[in-house]
């Protein structure tokens, strides 16, 4: 139990990686996102509120068909991504961090946003009268003030993307060694004859990874509502 | 000099006012709640933008509707303290009072940070993080902040207002301070007469939107015709006073004033200091013989002025003993002694009624 097979290391890095970049990726997407929605009014509020959480509502093959319809080879994107840049992102661990990215934007945006919401306007405007600029209002007061927020958004798509199948199986498949995650690897013993050890110690090993995820996040989040409150 | 023509419809509300408020001294700007205080000094500040206006500071203009100039409140170099302090919560004292230092405009004076500090006595504080602060010590710092953007003019909007009583007698030798320490121009909205009278010099009385007065502390106080703005409860003259000397025995201080000597329950205060004090009506009766052997210390003789009777059982009445001084009187009394203008009286003033509350420096 202690060694691990190769097999399960593979999974294992290849998890966090594809995890790791869809937060890379969400994050300034997601903060940008969410200040809108906290912040602006606008004509068409409701349907682009509408399209950034279809991701949380629809099943996660749907999500998969449309990423593979747009960013296919032969998608209008992935067209493009092909020919100029030659980028493929079918049956690549890029693709896998793009369907997680996809799959967790909604739950980044709205822990962001409710951190965002939470802000008394009130300070910033009297930032305004001490002189303070948009930017710098931006970076001195919303930024240090919704961190609990931006932390919780972090751990929660972190684990949406260790734990993402369906879309990313649909989108890039299941290639050892380029999209074999953890939930995949798990989905491939169980389809094996005689696969439910091996499946049994990856599902031990997504519990611990997801355990102290879920730990680090509590310890962050708490010490920085510390530092907010003194 | 500040200068400021507005007009703007708000939902409840539309504000029509003109007025321009002097350098180096305090004005209030003083009405009921609901009356448009805070969304003037919003629309001064720059926080909200008005339909139409004009707005001047020091010969620069802010605001021009017509010529479509508006700077944005970051650049109007206006401090601002609102009722509540609005400290930002992730930084220490020391680091909130810095927040708009970086922002100073050279051309105009420097207001030191150790200087600051002294004064509004924060150096115990500055590392604490402002959910440590209680009311009061929180609006000095958010004072203090504001002080060290050296702004051209300081709007504080009701500050004491969120305040308990006790932390509001700690507070207002403070901002009673500012004008002798930092020369700033103050712009102080309170719907509270006593607050008013305490700390400014001018005020500009305003209700539903519009400017029904504007004047002097004093010249505004002794109006009969604005009592029912002022406050009729807490209505009555502000005279101008200087300190003459303190009974040590008797625990009384003596004012010179135009119209003589007035002793007042007050604790010491420096001789030749010039101070202002609110008489309030109630607090005088009237008699029209010299009265003697009784408990009053203050007894002042003079003529009527002014009568304000078409207010139901209580007549106010004005009396010149050197300057005006107001007397609310019950109607009976009023019939009985009849009453009227230029008939001599002495006005008579309980040396109690009168404490440091009432006396503005």
């Amino acid at each position: 139990m202690l060694s691990l097979t190769n097999l399960e290391i593979e999974a294992i890095e290849l998890s966090i990686k594809v995890a790791f970049y869809s937060v890379l990726f969400t994050l300034p997407l997601g903060l940008l996102t969410a200040w809108i929605l906290a912040r602006k009014k606008f004509y068409g509020y409701t349907l682009f509120n509408g399209i950034v959480h279809l991701p949380l509502v629809l099943p996660p093959v749907v999500v998969g068909f449309f990423l593979l319809t747009l960013l296919g080879r032969n998608g209008p994107i992935g067209n493009i991504l092909k020919n100029t840049f030659d980028i493929t992102l079918v049956f690549s661990w890029q693709g896998a961090a793009i369907a997680s990215a996809v799959m967790s934007f909604p739950l980044m945006v709205r822990a962001i946003k409710i951190s965002i919401e939470g802000i008394d306007l009130k300070l910033e405007y009297a930032a305004r009268t001490l002189g303070a600029s948009s930017i710098k209002i931006f970076y001195s007061i919303t930024l240090p003030l919704i961190f609990p927020g931006i932390i919780s958004g972090v751990l929660l798509s972190f684990a949406r993307s260790l734990g993402e199948f369906g879309a990313t199986i649909t989108f890039v498949s299941n290639i050892p060694g380029e999209t074999n995650t953890l939930p995949l690897s798990i989905y491939s013993f169980i389809q094996t004859p005689e696969g439910e050890a091996n499946a049994l110690r990856l599902v031990i090993l997504s519990i611990i990874i997801a355990m102290a995820a879920l730990i680090t996040s509590e310890y962050l989040t708490s010490k920085a509502k510390k530092s907010l409150e003194g | 000099m500040l200068k400021v023509a507005l007009k703007h419809v708000f939902p409840s509300l539309s504000i029509d006012i003109q007025f321009e408020v002097e350098k180096n001294c305090i004005t209030a700007l003083f009405g009921k709640s609901g009356s448009g205080k805070t969304s003037i000094l919003n629309i001064i500040s720059g926080l909200v933008k008005p339909d139409y206006g004009y707005i001047e500071i020091d010969n620069n203009v802010t605001l021009d509707a017509k010529n479509n100039i508006f700077i944005p409140p970051h650049k109007r170099n206006i401090g601002y303290i609102f009722q509540d302090s609005r400290l930002f919560p992730h930084l220490n004292v020391l680091s909130n009072l810095k927040y708009g230092m970086n922002s100073i405009n050279t051309k105009h004076p420097i207001i030191q940070l150790d200087k600051v500090i002294n004064t509004l006595e924060l150096g115990n504080l500055l590392n604490r993080k402002p959910s440590k602060l209680s009311g009061g010590e929180k609006q000095r710092v958010a004072i203090a902040r504001s002080l060290l953007t050296c702004p051209r003019i300081l709007l504080m909007d009701e500050p004491l207002a969120s305040i308990d009583s006790q932390m509001r007698a700690e507070i207002l030798p403070f901002i009673e301070g500012l004008q002798n320490e930092f020369k700033i121009t103050v712009l102080y909205v309170s719907h509270s007469i006593e607050e008013v009278i305490r700390l400014a010099d001018k005020m500009i009385l305003i209700s539903e939107g519009k400017k029904e007065a504007q004047g002097s502390v004093e010249q505004i106080m002794s109006r009969l015709d604005l009592y029912p703005l002022t406050g009729r409860f807490d209505a009555g003259a502000v005279i101008s006073a200087k300190v003459e000397g303190f009974d040590k025995q008797f625990e009384l201080l003596s004012l010179s004033f135009e119209g003589g000597t007035l002793l007042v329950n007050a604790s010491n205060l420096p001789i030749g200091k010039h101070v202002r004090t609110h008489i309030r009506a109630r607090d005088v009766s009237l008699s029209l013989k010299s009265p003697s052997k009784n408990s009053i210390l203050n007894i002042f003789k003079g003529n009527i002025i002014e009568i304000n009777s078409n207010s139901g059982p209580q007549v106010e009445i004005k009396v010149d003993i050197g300057v005006p001084i107001i007397a609310r009187i019950t109607r009976k009394s009023f019939e009985e002694m009849h009453l009227s203008i230029g008939t001599t009286v002495y006005a008579m003033i309980k040396a109690v009624a009168i404490n440091r509350r009432n006396i503005g420096v």
